[in-house]
């Protein structure tokens, strides 16, 4: 309990993200079934559940990486259909990290993060380097801003590509499994540095198998599997009190070892 | 008491053995390595000794260098070179007038210094000279070599000939043939049913046709179907034909470098925002067009080597001035034939060559660390 007291909360009551009945299909497949979810401004939200429950798809949606069939998803005030303007809107408020960290490989550092301010936000590239310059100092990183992505370590272009995506000045960011593809000395590193983000008031989505990450940063833990939202709760109860039998066995398998 | 094992001191960094450096070692490693090895060195041995002696002899050492026809005619066995020297102006220039030759002689002067400033490291302001070069030089290369503007007289495209022609079909043909391929490959993947179509049937129309026909077709057929009096030049139709067909190969050649582009790539730039087009002239094809330069570079060859069809359109390239050469009965000489064909294929090997090693260049200078 005392972890959870010194937490602070940035949650606002304005709802940033509202997705209701969404449902999605891979030809005949069901991936998402009927997902409700309302995530509030500064809201910081961890997603978990086993390989193939939906859970990066469900992210994957909400910017329209993935297309839903069934339902609606508001982000913004916008609602996300096939309108590309509705898209491009937001994709500008939406920042994302990959597991792959999905760098621009021939592009420098300081490339890759003012690329997409200059040519979408239209910012004059003086300012944009700025902004990136002061981002990647941020995630620790500036003396590699000339250095291509191909010569840094995979903790460090999953920093860059956090400072990447805050470089559009994000109101929301989504994070899919962002450490599964790292080092287990690089992973603390990263933690770090979404921990500091998570601090500043981020409305953060993570999709991640971090559960001391959960504990320390989320407002809210959402269980997934086969396509269904099956439990939420915060990090807490959730740890300690988990009500349905399948999160139970969820999380005897990956905190007992 | 402890079991661990613990290792202190650091070890210190030695050259390799000497057995596995050095050219002796080179030569049994890659010469004599296996009894197959041997076998294929022996043979290759063989094979440079019956080809480059004679090879050597008859193109340099025994070869006629100076005199007329009758040097040659005393020496048939050997490469008969006084036969280039004295056709030298007819294989550049064709039958363009011989008052004007200094136009050709101009534009290629610029076309050798523009290609030059694009190929040293470092020069300024190369994003205008690569522009000047690919709008603006075209533009003044048309005027020099046709006239008929600014005081110059008229030259007709069918005087025109040489390796200037060559010169002139291969590079529209590789100018047009990279921005049309690469717009097809973009075609051929999109989202939208009747764009890819289109793009298909383009692509496997002109992949299908050998490039012969299509120029047979364009000089014969086409004025057919025209109504009378409208008539194109018969180089613009060759110009376009090459174009074109080498435009389809290089379609397919830029698609497969699309297609090997990671999918986080695309879904990086999607999820910054960026638009269709931005993302593929930034993240994509950058990418996609740097795997690809052998393949694309492969097929300007082929286009290079390809112009040499224009022959049967009655448009005398290279090879076709060498050709007509070769038919002058003062020239009626045994060695004269091999000589000329000896010569043209050198040059063609020279600019071939020359691409190949560029491109192998630009490939390093590209590669930025990320091939693992």
């Amino acid at each position: 309990m005392s972890e959870a007291a010194q937490k602070t909360s940035h949650m606002t009551d304005e709802t940033v993200i509202k997705i209701a009945n969404m449902n999605k299909w891979y030809g005949d497949f069901h991936v998402l079934k009927d997902i409700n979810l309302d995530v509030k401004s500064g809201e910081r939200i961890v997603i978990c559940g086993p390989s193939g429950s939906g859970k990066s798809t469900m992210i994957r949606c909400i910017n329209r990486l993935e297309e839903h069939q069934k339902g609606s998803i508001i982000v913004d005030g916008i609602e996300l259909t096939n309108d590309l303007k509705h898209i491009d809107a937001i994709r500008r408020e939406v920042g994302m990290c990959f597991q792959h960290f999905n760098l621009f490989p021939h592009l420098t550092i300081l490339e890759n993060c003012i690329l997409a301010p200059i040519w979408v936000r239209k910012t004059p590239r003086k300012d944009a380097i700025e902004t990136a310059m002061h981002f990647l100092e941020r995630v620790k990183i500036p003396d590699q801003a000339n250095k291509y992505p191909g010569q840094l370590s995979g903790g460090q272009q999953q920093r860059v590509a956090i400072a990447r995506s805050l470089c559009m000045e994000p109101r929301i960011m989504l994070f899919d499994e962002p450490t599964s593809a790292l080092d287990p000395e690089m992973i603390s590193e990263v933690l770090d540095v979404m921990i500091d983000l998570a601090d500043s008031g981020m409305t953060m989505l993570c999709v991640t198998h971090e559960m001391g990450f959960a504990r320390k940063v989320a407002d809210r833990v959402i269980f997934m599997d086969g396509g269904q939202v099956i439990e939420q709760n915060e990090p807490e109860e959730f740890f300690t009190n988990p009500q349905s039998e399948r999160t139970k066995l969820f999380l005897s398998q990956i905190l007992n070892h | 008491m402890s079991k661990a094992v613990v290792t202190d001191e650091k070890l210190p960094d030695l050259p390799p053995p000497s057995n596995t450096v050095g050219p002796v070692h080179w030569v049994k490693e890659n010469l004599l390595s296996s009894p197959g090895n041997i076998a294929l060195t022996i043979f290759a041995a063989w094979l440079i000794y019956m080809l480059v002696p004679g090879t050597l002899d008859w193109t340099i050492i025994s070869a006629v260098w100076a005199g007329g026809a009758d040097a040659c005619r005393a020496n048939p066995e050997a490469a008969c070179w006084p036969f280039v020297w004295t056709k030298w102006e007819q294989f550049i220039y064709g039958f363009y007038p011989a008052e004007s030759r200094w136009r050709v002689d101009f534009a290629m002067l610029l076309l050798v210094v523009g290609i030059a400033y694009l190929m040293i490291e470092k020069t300024p302001g190369k994003r205008y000279m690569g522009l000047f070069m690919l709008v603006i030089y075209p533009i003044i290369a048309w005027i020099l070599l046709y006239g008929s503007v600014f005081g110059l007289e008229e030259v007709k495209t069918n005087k025109w000939g040489g390796f200037s022609l060559t010169l002139v079909i291969a590079l529209t043909g590789i100018v047009f043939s990279l921005p049309i391929g690469v717009v097809l490959a973009l075609g051929r993947r999109s989202n939208m049913p009747a764009i890819r179509s289109i793009c298909v049937v383009f692509i496997e129309f002109w992949r299908g046709v050998p490039l012969i026909s299509v120029l047979f077709m364009s000089s014969v057929m086409l004025p057919l179907f025209l109504p009378e009096g409208v008539s194109f030049n018969d180089l613009l139709r060759a110009l376009i034909g090459v174009a074109l067909f080498s435009a389809a190969y290089m379609a397919e050649v830029v698609r497969g470098g699309l297609q090997a582009i990671p999918k986080g790539q695309y879904e990086g730039a999607d999820s910054l925002g960026l638009s269709y087009w931005q993302k593929m002239r930034l993240i994509i094809l950058p990418q996609a067009l740097k795997i690809v330069i052998p393949g694309i570079v492969n097929t300007f060859i082929g286009l290079f080597k390809d112009t040499t069809l224009v022959l049967i359109i009655g448009l005398l390239d290279l090879l076709g001035t060498v050709q007509a050469g070769i038919a002058d009965p003062n020239w009626s000489i045994k060695s004269v034939p091999y000589t000329g064909y000896a010569f043209t294929a050198l040059v063609f090997f020279i600019c071939c060559y020359g691409m190949s090693l560029y491109s192998r260049k630009i490939e390093e200078k590209l590669h930025t660390g990320h091939k693992r």
